[in-house]
């Protein structure tokens, strides 16, 4: 795949006064993490739905996998390959941990108008859905209600749920975040692995994390794209540090 | 077995016990009495799928209940007075046949809550609650109003409707015809529950953008249970036309909406049997209260405000936990 | 049809909308600030129009009854708010709906329980009965014509109140953020009794003025609250500018409908058939009206889009 999977292209979205997004052009490749970075209000939440379909740009197009999603909707996107996880965990709390991975075989496997026989005797499902929880080590707790989940295993099955997809591409808003220092260094390992599985386009805001991870970073100010390079580039760039790491150091 | 289990087969056995006993004892008014209860709850059967499992807080289910109530008079109507339904396009005659009319009881409130789920589930929270109700108002006046099947005065069966091999005027018979087909709705909801829609149902309840995020439209989702849900309180509502030989415009009133959904609350929102629970202490009550105070509902209403403010999970939860909480 | 009858129809429509309007105002407050459904709003409009009834038949006196009919909703809506509606407003939409409609059954039949079931009628003042004679010869009723008055002078009030006071600040700042108002120092609790009594007394009077031209009896309260429902729903809850317009569409559509569809259909029907079936649409013609209005905008008229 010589082309990037996904890209993005001079997408704006404007709220009123404020513009969130002003003509972004990004794209992302194959076997890549590429990181999104920027201040808070950057608009980096809002380019995430635009490029998960939650929200409609106003002009501008999203291509991904070699096809124009621009007018398809989340579900649609979802269904093409597109795993997402939530900067909030948006799980169904109620629901065991196994259960929350198998609605993600569900959607995946696209045929959730059954009425019968039980879910959790479908044995490809299930299957799927307890290979994914193994991926970040939470089979074991598969049997947990969500909601008696520690904020860092319920961070753990916002990724299982999204692996159960089989994606062609991640979209993680924020996963590290609230982890703290452990917890992010436990987690970084395990986001560098799922590279191979599908590239993946990071928004996060541990500095650490990102150097440790990224390919490329693309930094957001003021809902334009200042800059995009390697680690090394984006270090150096004296626009970026003066918008944006100036500010933190 | 867990404690629920125990109290739901404590339920079911109580529901079938005391009209056998009431045949054995000549008493056809507890019959009655327990035929309404079997029937009430499988009209709360059907909401307890959308607002249990689907967390849709219907007020307008009284339209599918109505509807499937129609659908028996006018069947039964056209066929006891030897006229066609329609001619045109093609003809469709009268039937006194119960599985024919629960057939057409099922497809009309199924189309329904199609037509209204469509257009309700575009909004979600307060707008949802008041758009049912308002719908189920809408088809309130249009049948008091539309006079050709009796309008505001209600249409009188005058023969109970026929079950090939059984004698429906029978109470214990027809009490059986109801009680089975409770037993097989509340089987279908326990397997719904269960299936990959239930999964994909009750996760649009608790969180519908990680459903929508996993490729599933919980539009759909919901829609679908939506309808499902009509169309069980609209097969109750054809065999309580049945039962009392009689429908008229109040199965579409806004009370009727209230009244199941108090069922299901009283009883247990989301539990299995919650709606059976709920509507036998609702009838019980309606007939010992009744007795004694014309004011019944007032008792009715404290009972109540007290469930909804102190025993949230109705009877059942207060039942299965009582001990939990004590020791 | 002619011009007079139309005329004559139109104002009917405005002055159904006006009394509608005074009790859809309350609702969408009461839902805007303190996010709660509240099925019990039509059995306040009955409160008022009894209370109004009783001081009328004691005292002989349109005013008193008025005063009454908002002194009694007011203090009902006090009581009711502080003894059960202010455990609901954490809870979620289906518990205030099942706690009011309990609270529906408690007022119906304890009025019933007081009052009995018959009918009671309130008069309208011998000052404002018969009719009045508007310019181009067109004979109407002096009393509606003063409801749409009053209607839209508490419709102005209202502006007025949620614009230019203090309350009128808070509620707003309630509206878009309820932290804000703990911030501002101000007592949240106190805050939504007034409101909700408020409310309440908008619903008792209209239920009053109406009563005075239907009768008063029980359940009177609920047809009223589910058109508000209708009213709020197209104009968008929390906005009291969206409910006066709401209020009017659904008083001219509802109006206008019952006269005008029969005598459409006549148009290609004979007169019998033409009459039942246009009876019948007109009944459904403001839930026809809601259901294309949430087409094409799920928010309501003046809703916030989310």
């Amino acid at each position: 795949m010589s082309d990037p999977l996904l890209s993005v292209h001079g997408l704006s979205k404007r709220f009123g006064a404020l513009q969130a997004s002003n003509d972004i052009t990004l794209d992302v490749r194959s076997g890549e993490i590429h990181a999104l970075i920027g201040p808070n209000g950057a608009g980096k939440s809002t380019l995430i739905q635009q490029i998960c379909g939650a929200l409609r740009p106003d002009t501008g197009e999203v291509w991904f996998d070699g096809q124009n999603v621009t007018p398809l909707s989340v579900a649609e996107r979802a269904r093409m390959g597109l795993g997402r996880t939530f900067q909030i965990s948006s799980l169904a709390m109620e629901d065991t941990v196994l259960q929350n991975a198998v609605l993600g075989a569900l959607g995946g496997h696209g045929a959730p108008f059954r009425f019968f026989r039980p879910v959790l005797k479908d044995a490809a499902l299930v299957a799927r859905a307890e290979e994914a929880l193994a991926r970040v080590d939470m089979l074991k707790f598969a049997d947990k209600r969500t909601a008696d989940l520690s904020h860092g295993q319920r961070r753990q099955l916002e990724i299982a749920v999204a692996l159960t997809l089989q994606p062609k591409l991640f979209v993680m808003d924020e996963p590290m975040a609230g982890l703290g220092a452990s917890g992010t260094k436990d987690l970084t390992p395990i986001l560098s692995a799922l590279r191979h599985d599908a590239p993946i386009l990071l928004v996060e805001h541990d500095m650490d994390a990102v150097f440790a991870l990224a390919d490329r970073i693309s930094v957001l100010v003021y809902g334009k794209v200042i800059a995009t390079g390697t680690v090394d580039e984006i270090r150096a760039d004296a626009a970026v540090r003066e918008a944006y790491l100036g500010e933190d150091a | 077995m867990s404690r629920e289990a125990y109290i739901n087969a404590i339920v079911v056995a109580v529901l079938l016990a005391v009209p056998l006993w009431a045949w054995v004892a000549d008493a056809p008014f507890i019959i009655t009495l327990a035929t309404r209860i079997a029937i009430l709850a499988l009209a709360g059967v059907g909401l307890n799928i959308a607002l249990g499992l689907g967390g849709m807080v219907s007020l307008g289910h009284a339209v599918f209940f109505g509807i499937g109530g129609y659908a028996m008079g006018i069947l039964a109507s056209h066929a006891q007075d030897y006229s066609p339904l329609m001619e045109w396009p093609f003809l469709i005659e009268g039937t006194k046949s119960m599985p024919v009319i629960w057939l057409a009881a099922l497809l009309m409130s199924g189309l329904a809550a199609l037509l209204i789920g469509f257009l309700s589930l575009r909004t979600s929270g307060v707008y949802f609650i008041m758009i049912t109700l308002a719908f189920g108002q809408m088809f309130f006046y249009f049948t008091v109003s539309w006079p050709a099947y009796g309008g505001e005065d209600g249409l009188p069966i005058y023969v109970r409707n026929s079950f090939p091999g059984l004698n429906t005027l029978d109470p214990i018979q027809f009490f059986l015809i109801c009680f089975a087909v409770l037993g097989l709705a509340l089987g279908f909801s326990a397997a719904l529950a269960r299936s990959p829609f239930g999964l994909a149902l009750n996760a649009t309840r608790q969180q519908a953008t990680r459903v929508e995020a996993v490729g599933i439209a919980p539009f759909r989702i919901r829609l679908v249970g939506f309808v499902i849900s009509g169309m069980i309180t609209g097969l109750a509502g054809a065999l309580f036309a049945d039962l009392n030989r009689f429908v008229s415009p109040t199965m579409f009133s806004w009370q009727t909406s209230g009244e199941i959904m108090v069922f299901v609350i009283l009883g247990g929102v989301a539990r299995l049997f919650g709606p059976v629970v709920g509507a036998a202490i609702f009838i019980t009550l309606e007939h010992l209260l009744g007795g004694v105070s014309d004011y019944w509902h007032i008792y009715l209403g404290a009972l109540l405000l007290l469930v909804v403010l102190f025993a949230r999970g109705g009877v059942i939860g207060l039942l299965s936990s009582w001990r939990k909480a004590s020791v | 049809m002619s011009a007079i009858l139309l005329i004559e129809q139109i104002l009917n429509g405005l002055q159904f909308g006006v009394m509608l309007f005074l009790t859809a105002a309350g609702l969408t407050l009461v839902f805007g600030v303190m996010g709660l459904i509240n099925l019990a709003h039509g059995s306040l409009y009955m409160v008022g129009a009894f209370a109004a009834a009783a001081v009328a038949a004691a005292t002989g006196s349109f005013f008193l009854a008025l005063v009454a009919s908002l002194a009694a909703a007011a203090a009902a809506g006090a009581i009711v708010e502080v003894v059960v509606i202010r455990r609901l407003y954490n809870r979620d939409h289906l518990d205030q709906v099942l706690a009011t409609f309990a609270l529906i059954l408690i007022f119906s039949e304890g009025t019933r329980w007081i009052f009995g079931s018959f009918p009671l009628f309130l008069n309208i003042p011998e000052a404002l009965s018969g009719p009045v004679t508007l310019p181009g010869g067109i004979q109407y009723s002096l009393y509606r014509l003063v409801l749409i008055g009053i209607g839209l002078a508490v419709a102005l009030g209202l502006f007025l109140l949620i614009n230019k006071t203090r309350l009128g600040i808070q509620i707003r700042a309630g509206e878009n953020d309820r932290e804000m108002i703990a911030a501002l120092g101000i007592d949240i609790s106190r805050l939504y009794t007034i409101v909700f009594a408020l409310g309440a007394a908008l619903a008792g009077f209209a239920g009053a003025l109406v009563g005075a031209i239907q009768s008063v009896q029980v359940g009177m309260g609920e047809p009223v609250l589910i058109l508000a429902f209708v009213v709020i729903v197209i104009g968008g809850i929390g906005s009291i500018k969206g409910a006066l317009v709401g209020s009017i569409l659904v008083g001219l559509t509802d109006t206008l409908g019952g006269v005008l569809l029969p005598s459409f259909f006549k148009l290609f029907m004979d007169n019998a058939a033409a009459t039942a079936t246009g009876t019948a649409l007109a009944t459904m013609a403001i839930y026809i009206l809601m259901a294309l209005i949430l087409v094409v905008k799920p928010t309501g008229l003046y809703g916030a889009s989310t």
